[in-house]
């Protein structure tokens, strides 16, 4: 960076103007850039810190939706009761699995998608664009279509496996089966999203590589292992930073699943955040929501945290090679 | 799904009659000047009033908003829906907190009353305030105590009330080879114990894959509605765990869930509303306001293929609601207007011949005695839920009822579908109750 910098001419200085305009043009430079940004910041204070502040505020009190104005101290109370509150770790399993369950494969096949699209074919930038389709879905209609297909009376794809022979599975009720519903939610809305990150990556791989690999008798399957990749080492860090992030916040595709708070009968599919909402806005305890709030932002940033320094020492290790 | 799509239509026609009463306003305001104050809001002018419900009411379905339109002109009455009653309350609650978005008129279940009663009785109006006192001999007296807050406010109106039955498919028991006569069968079930032998028998033959019952979940909370006091005592103490009536009604629910009796449906999800026109099942209790539920999903095919006998073990009452005015709400005085005529024994008693809603105004119940029912095979339900309203216990209310009961059912629904064993279960319904009200 600074290399560049100091190689690159100075920019041209405009003609000094006369002294008295001058100083209120030279006033305007200065302050100008603080207005523009005024209305973000503004924004950002109302609806970014003031919320994050008052709920911390919020968690360190017993407050009901119902009565509001009696709040009661209980100081870290509320942190202290999550680590004995049995749903808050199941949740918080849940929410791990169900982050497994897609974003593992939800990458993989990204993948396997973008580099299928970066060969030159016929109406590529229809399939392009057309792999971007799901994610511009809302998430309540392409979950509440989901619920209806993975039904266990009347829904498709239990019909489609007894057609194989298969019993009917219970989506709603089986622990591991309501995971994989949900998680195929999360598969179908966010495959495309990434297939074109990965796409971008791919496209500023220099071709030289690639010849120079085919030159040296290397297959297809090891160009992608030897060049694409080593490549994309970027663009998956950063996609698994995001879908992580996605995966810990996961709330929609849950409860819609079968519009239960509970995230089922036994909690068998419930998320943190499901969870933070059941306590808030289905049992009106808004400490504990704030609390629960709270312990999600710690978490991300710690997985976040732990994501740069492994990605940072790769890399370090990659330059020291 | 009938009342979903009732909602809309009442939603675009009212947003349409919207459009021509602000264009008239315009019109008037251009015309008149400012002399004319007259077509502001307000007595005489045009008012358009918003109610918010759940689960089916029936006022629309039964023709009561239109008539009420005609009697009153320049009053648009545009209501609003949601299936599930857990749904609607979360967004009561949070609308309430906030202050904003609340509809002139909005429902509030039996089991939701002692909440208001108890803690919310500043956020809705005190409806003596319009003169509601002098209508308290219209109604039965529990009904009316149950909406009485600590001060004598008063914050409702009742509109039904839940004398619970029977109601089964006399297609499927036919083919099953059992009775279908509802005398017959009454007596044949006098007691749960002889309903469960009788879905046992059911079973043996049953037709298709249908279930003798929808769900344990609704097994327990018609069961429990037999019971005068449930989760708190008279004093408002927690007694749920230790009441035996309570432990009498799980053990029957986990008794036909083991049998394998239950369809093993969710009440009030997409499969179970599928499930009438599908005939999973042959048997479900059903309190009064379920008449209109079950005709809404089984639609004009099931008609005749039902029926109603009195109901097991004695009468029982499930649900039943009332009608209160946010103190938030635009249109106060016109709002308690439209509550009391809903609520008044005339529109009560038609309500109960065309929707099951059975009344809770004393003046309405003679008037239904002879009610017959043609979807239901001409059952006589007035008399049926006459009766039962006539025997079943008053109950003591509590502040969490719902969030208890709903653990409870979480609880029975995971022996009836993951085949947990009933101690585990009763352990987890502690935990998670403790995990509600906590």
């Amino acid at each position: 960076m600074t290399l560049t910098a100091s190689e690159s001419p100075a920019p041209p200085r405009p003609v000094p103007p006369p002294a008295r305009r001058g100083s209120a043009r030279r006033a305007w430079q200065t302050f100008s850039p603080y207005a523009y940004l005024a209305p973000f910041f503004t924004l950002f204070a109302a609806f970014g810190l003031f919320p994050l502040i008052y709920t911390a505020f919020v968690s360190l009190y017993r407050v009901e939706l119902q009565t509001p104005g009696e709040m009661e101290w209980r100081g870290l109370g509320n942190y202290t009761a999550l680590f004995g509150d049995e749903y808050f770790w199941t949740s918080l399993r849940n929410t791990f699995t169900i982050g497994v369950l897609s974003t593992v494969p939800q990458l993989v096949m990204a993948l396997g998608l973008a580099h299928l699209l970066n060969y030159r074919m016929r109406g590529r930038t229809f399939l392009r664009t057309a792999v971007l389709l799901p994610y511009a879905t809302s998430v309540a209609a392409a979950t509440l279509v989901f619920a209806q297909l993975f039904g266990r009376d009347f829904g498709l794809v239990n019909y489609a496996l007894g057609l194989v022979g298969i019993d009917p599975v219970d989506w709603q009720n089986g622990t591991v089966a309501s995971q994989i519903a949900v998680s195929t939610v999360v598969i179908w809305r966010w495959t495309g999203y990434n297939a074109l990150i990965y796409l971008a990556g791919m496209q500023s791989i220099p071709h030289e590589l690639y010849e120079a690999a085919a030159m040296d008798g290397a297959s297809r399957w090891r160009q992608f292992f030897h060049v694409t990749l080593p490549g994309l080492r970027p663009t998956i860090v950063f996609t698994v930073i995001v879908s992580t992030i996605g995966a810990t916040q996961l709330f929609g595709e849950p409860l819609l699943l079968e519009g239960s708070i509970s995230g089922g009968i036994s909690h068998q599919y419930q998320t943190l955040g499901l969870y933070m909402y059941e306590q808030g806005w289905g049992f009106f305890h808004l400490g504990r929501a704030a609390a629960i709030a709270w312990v999600m932002l710690l978490l991300i940033v710690v997985i976040v945290g732990a994501n740069a320094l492994i990605a940072r020492r790769r890399s370090r290790k990659e330059a020291g090679r | 799904m009938p009342i979903a799509r009732a909602a809309i239509t009442t939603t675009r026609r009212a947003a349409v009659r919207l459009g021509a009463v602000a264009l008239t306003g315009a019109l008037l305001a251009a015309c008149g000047g400012t002399s004319d104050d007259t077509s502001a809001d307000g007595a005489g002018g045009e008012v358009t009033l918003t109610v918010d419900l759940f689960g089916s009411f029936g006022y629309k379905e039964a023709g009561l908003y239109a008539e009420y339109e005609k009697l009153h002109p320049g009053v648009t009455i545009k209501q609003t829906d949601t299936e599930d009653e857990a749904d609607y309350w979360k967004s009561l609650q949070t609308r309430l907190a906030g202050g904003a978005g609340l509809a002139d008129v909005q429902g509030i279940e039996v089991g939701r009353i002692a909440s208001v009663a108890q803690q919310q009785s500043e956020r809705f109006e005190d409806l003596r305030k319009y003169g509601a006192d002098g209508l308290k001999d219209q109604f039965a007296p529990a009904k009316w105590a149950a909406a009485t807050g600590k001060g004598g406010e008063i914050l409702g109106l009742g509109t039904d009330v839940g004398p619970e039955a029977m109601c089964y498919r006399t297609d499927l028991f036919k083919a099953a080879g059992l009775p279908t006569d509802r005398e017959e069968l009454a007596r044949k079930w006098a007691t749960w114990d002889g309903y469960l032998a009788l879905g046992k028998q059911y079973k043996a033959k049953a037709p298709g894959k249908s279930a003798w019952l929808d769900s344990v979940g609704s097994l327990y909370s018609i069961m429990i509605g037999q019971e005068k006091e449930r989760y708190y005592d008279a004093s408002g103490k927690l007694i749920w765990e230790d009441n035996p009536a309570l432990r009498t009604a799980w053990d029957h629910s986990v008794q036909a869930a083991q049998d394998g009796l239950s369809a093993k449906l969710d009440q009030w999800s997409p499969q179970w509303n599928q499930a009438f026109a599908a005939g999973s099942f042959a048997t479900i209790p059903c309190p009064a306001w379920m008449l209109g539920y079950i005709k809404g999903q089984a639609g004009e095919a099931g008609k005749g293929k039902w029926d109603v006998a009195a109901l097991p073990g004695g009468a029982g009452n499930w649900g039943g609601s009332y009608l209160a005015v946010p103190k938030a709400a635009k249109h106060k005085k016109e709002a308690y207007e439209l509550v009391k005529w809903l609520t008044a024994p005339e529109q009560q008693a038609r309500l109960f011949e065309k929707q099951g809603n059975f009344p809770s105004a004393t003046g309405a119940i003679a008037k239904v005695a002879d009610a017959k029912d043609p979807f239901f095979s001409d059952a006589p339900i007035g008399r049926i839920f006459g009766e039962a309203a006539k025997a079943a216990p008053v109950q003591v209310l509590g502040v969490h009822d719902q969030n208890i009961a709903q653990q409870i059912t979480n609880a029975l629904s995971e022996v009836e579908r993951k085949g947990t064993s009933p101690e585990k279960a009763w352990s987890n319904a502690k935990k998670g109750v403790a995990n509600t009200i906590g």
